[in-house]
């Protein structure tokens, strides 16, 4: 389980996070927060759906959905074979 | 009543020095916005009352009265002036919506020099490109974006100073760099305002056009006279309002009616630094009390799609009045409003060139959803034919929406791009490049763009921006971008693109590029999809012909393609 978190954690801090000095953990707020914009978090849901062959419908990926790790995390579990 | 009270009685009598008056200005007088939003405001005796409400995204509060920020002002405009920032320099605000952004805003202008604001999302190509037309010589950010400055500064040589407001002691500044915190500062008490007159420039917006780079659109601190005036009747704000203007000053709603505005009146705004989500613009509203709300289509169809139910949980009787920017308001958002708010939003139409509201629903008069509204009091908008340029008098008949200049905030020029500047003028109206229709009384109905600008979420992106930064990925052929139409954003970024020899399109791919747009242009210009194709429709001259892609995403006629090229 972690190690989805930290993929899915370290994706995030690669892809998003412009300042090297910034911590996020799997609770730090990414939408709520700027980190992450409603513009980039189709990028987000593209990486979400390529690295674990899943589909999430459009209705489900939601701001609060994917505002932190945690919550990213068990919406893709909901769709895993 | 309406500030602006009766609309007929306002154009039979109108002229611009009922703002002048009011703002006790006359010909020649020293003009300074950043004065008018705070000095003033103090020496009329409201030094205490709350110009701003700030709360971030972990809910953390701050407030700000007018004797706050004009000291904050002095204080930023004095720091400035020790670097060696004269008037007329070019100073980049490229913050979040941090309180630092607001009060540097007052500070830059104080002194004489010109701001420019960047939306802090914007990659570093994007900054780069606006930075090194308008000659930047100071930059004003944040931690978390001095990576992106630190990229290109060795492209920038006029810029000298990297301020940085929240900096962290324990990491070394690097070139060009210097701390500076508004809360460790010793406040100025009093400072030497720069004498800027009515045409003194102020304000550096950049917009984005079909061809070419971004144009740098330059305002002059006479534009506080309209934008006071159509904050007044058309926000209708009043001094016990609490306002909210959800746009982020990186774009010019965020500096003409997120700080000009309610400031130079004096009223308290609020101010959410924070990711949207409807349960948190509700309880913002609720907590606050906020009786004005200016906001964008694409946040309401966004609320709209969060449901009524929502709606419910929050006490929201304390909103007063509605407005919306940014792109067409549907008219079912307007009957949504009416209906979940009990009050409509009133669309508002105007540009970054335009400086202040052109044409709007104004409080008290009867809203025909979907419509336009009517031109602002002193400004003549017509729509003119789109071969003669000459104004349609047929009711219904589409033309080009087009404006007679001399409204004090009209751009007074493109920077460094006076071809561009004159391209916008012709038989003596200013062409907004947008289409519409008047009904028989006297309503616009607009009809969509001129040009292949796409308008996302209320922000325009150049499709030029979008296919030369594509073509700077190592795998990408060609491309081609174009609108597909958005639910919520209205019209959203879609490029075609064909593959260089050796490699071939995956999911994987897609991801890539649109990561890489997102970073070195903006989220707003991300490809939000993505179609590789063998090879892009071209006139037989080899011109990509993007319509034919725009007609395929919109459903339409794809009209005349004699000059396709064949296979």
């Amino acid at each position: 389980m972690d190690d989805m978190k930290d993929l899915v954690l370290n994706y995030v801090i690669k892809e998003y996070m412009e300042d090297g000095d910034e911590e996020i953990t799997y609770d730090t707020p990414l939408i709520s927060s700027g980190y992450v914009d409603s513009f980039s978090m189709v990028s987000l849901l593209v990486f979400l759906e390529n690295k674990f062959t899943i589909k999430i419908p459009p209705e489900k990926a939601t701001p609060e959905a994917f505002d932190n790790v945690n919550s990213i995390v068990a919406l893709v579990k909901q769709y895993l074979k | 009543m309406s500030n602006i009270g009766s609309y007929e009685e306002r154009l039979k009598q109108f002229s611009w020095s009922v703002a002048e008056n009011e703002l006790e200005y006359a010909a020649g007088n020293i003009i300074n916005i950043g004065w008018y939003c705070s000095d003033r405001i103090c020496l009329r005796g409201d030094g205490a009352k709350v110009a701003l409400y700030h709360e971030d995204f972990c809910g953390n509060q701050k407030r700000y009265t007018f004797n706050d920020i004009r000291l904050a002002g002095n204080t930023i405009g004095s720091f400035l002036r020790g670097l060696g920032i004269r008037n007329e320099d070019r100073v980049c605000l490229f913050m979040d919506r941090i309180p630092e952004l607001y009060l540097s805003f007052l500070g830059v202008l104080k002194i004489g020099a010109v701001v420019q604001p960047l939306f802090s999302a914007f990659g570093e190509e994007s900054l780069f490109v606006r930075l090194e037309n308008a000659g930047t010589r100071a930059i004003i950010t944040q931690r978390k974006h001095v990576a992106k400055v630190r990229k290109i500064i060795d492209r920038l040589p006029a810029l000298e100073h990297i301020i940085i407001v929240d900096y962290n002691p324990a990491k070394p500044l690097e070139k060009k760099e210097v701390a500076f915190s508004l809360e460790e500062a010793v406040p100025v008490e009093t400072m030497e305002l720069f004498p800027t007159r009515a045409e003194s420039p102020s304000v550096l917006h950049y917009t984005s056009g079909t061809t070419g780079q971004p144009k740098g659109v330059r305002h002059v601190h006479y534009s506080l006279i309209s934008q006071y005036l159509t904050t007044k009747w058309v926000l209708d704000l009043r001094d016990d309002d609490i306002y909210w203007c959800t746009a982020d000053p990186g774009w010019v709603t965020g500096t003409s009616y997120g700080i000009i505005g309610p400031w130079s009146m004096g009223v308290t705004q609020c101010v959410l630094d924070s990711g949207f989500s409807a349960q948190a613009w509700y309880s913002f509203i609720e907590k606050y009390r906020v009786t004005m709300w200016y906001s964008a289509p694409t946040a309401i169809r966004s609320l709209m799609k969060a449901g009524e139910e929502i709606v419910r949980n929050y006490d929201l009787s304390c909103l007063r009045h509605l407005a919306s920017v940014g792109e067409p308001l549907n008219s079912e958002a307007v009957i949504w409003s009416q209906k979940v708010f009990g009050k409509a939003f009133h669309d508002t139409f105007w540009q970054t060139e335009t400086g202040s509201i052109m044409i709007t629903n104004f409080p008290g008069m009867k809203v025909k959803p979907g419509s336009m509204g009517k031109p602002f009091p002193g400004i003549e908008a017509v729509v003119l034919d789109m071969k003669s340029y000459e104004p349609l008098t047929e009711p219904g008949k589409m033309g080009l929406i087009a404006i007679k200049p001399g409204w004090p905030s009209m751009m007074r020029m493109y920077w460094n791009n006076e071809e561009k500047y004159r391209e916008k003028f012709v038989n003596g109206w200013y062409l907004t490049g947008d289409r519409a229709s008047i009904d028989n009384e006297g309503y616009f109905w607009f009809v969509g763009r001129d040009d292949d600008v796409i308008n996302t979420g209320g922000h325009l992106v150049s499709p030029f921006e979008v296919e030369s930064a594509l073509l700077e990925h190592p795998k990408v052929g060609e491309s081609a971008v174009v609108a597909k139409p958005d639910e919520v954003n209205m019209e959203v970024v879609k490029a075609f693109v064909t593959l260089k020899p050796g490699f071939s399109p995956d999911k994987d791919l897609e991801l890539e590029i649109m990561n890489f747009i997102r970073k070195k242009l903006s989220p707003l210009a991300m490809p939000q999809e993505i179609e590789f194709m063998e090879k892009l429709p071209k006139t037989r001259s080899g011109k990509i012909m993007r319509r034919v892609l725009h007609a395929q995403e919109w459903g339409e006629e794809i009209g005349d393609i004699s000059t396709l090229e064949n296979d």
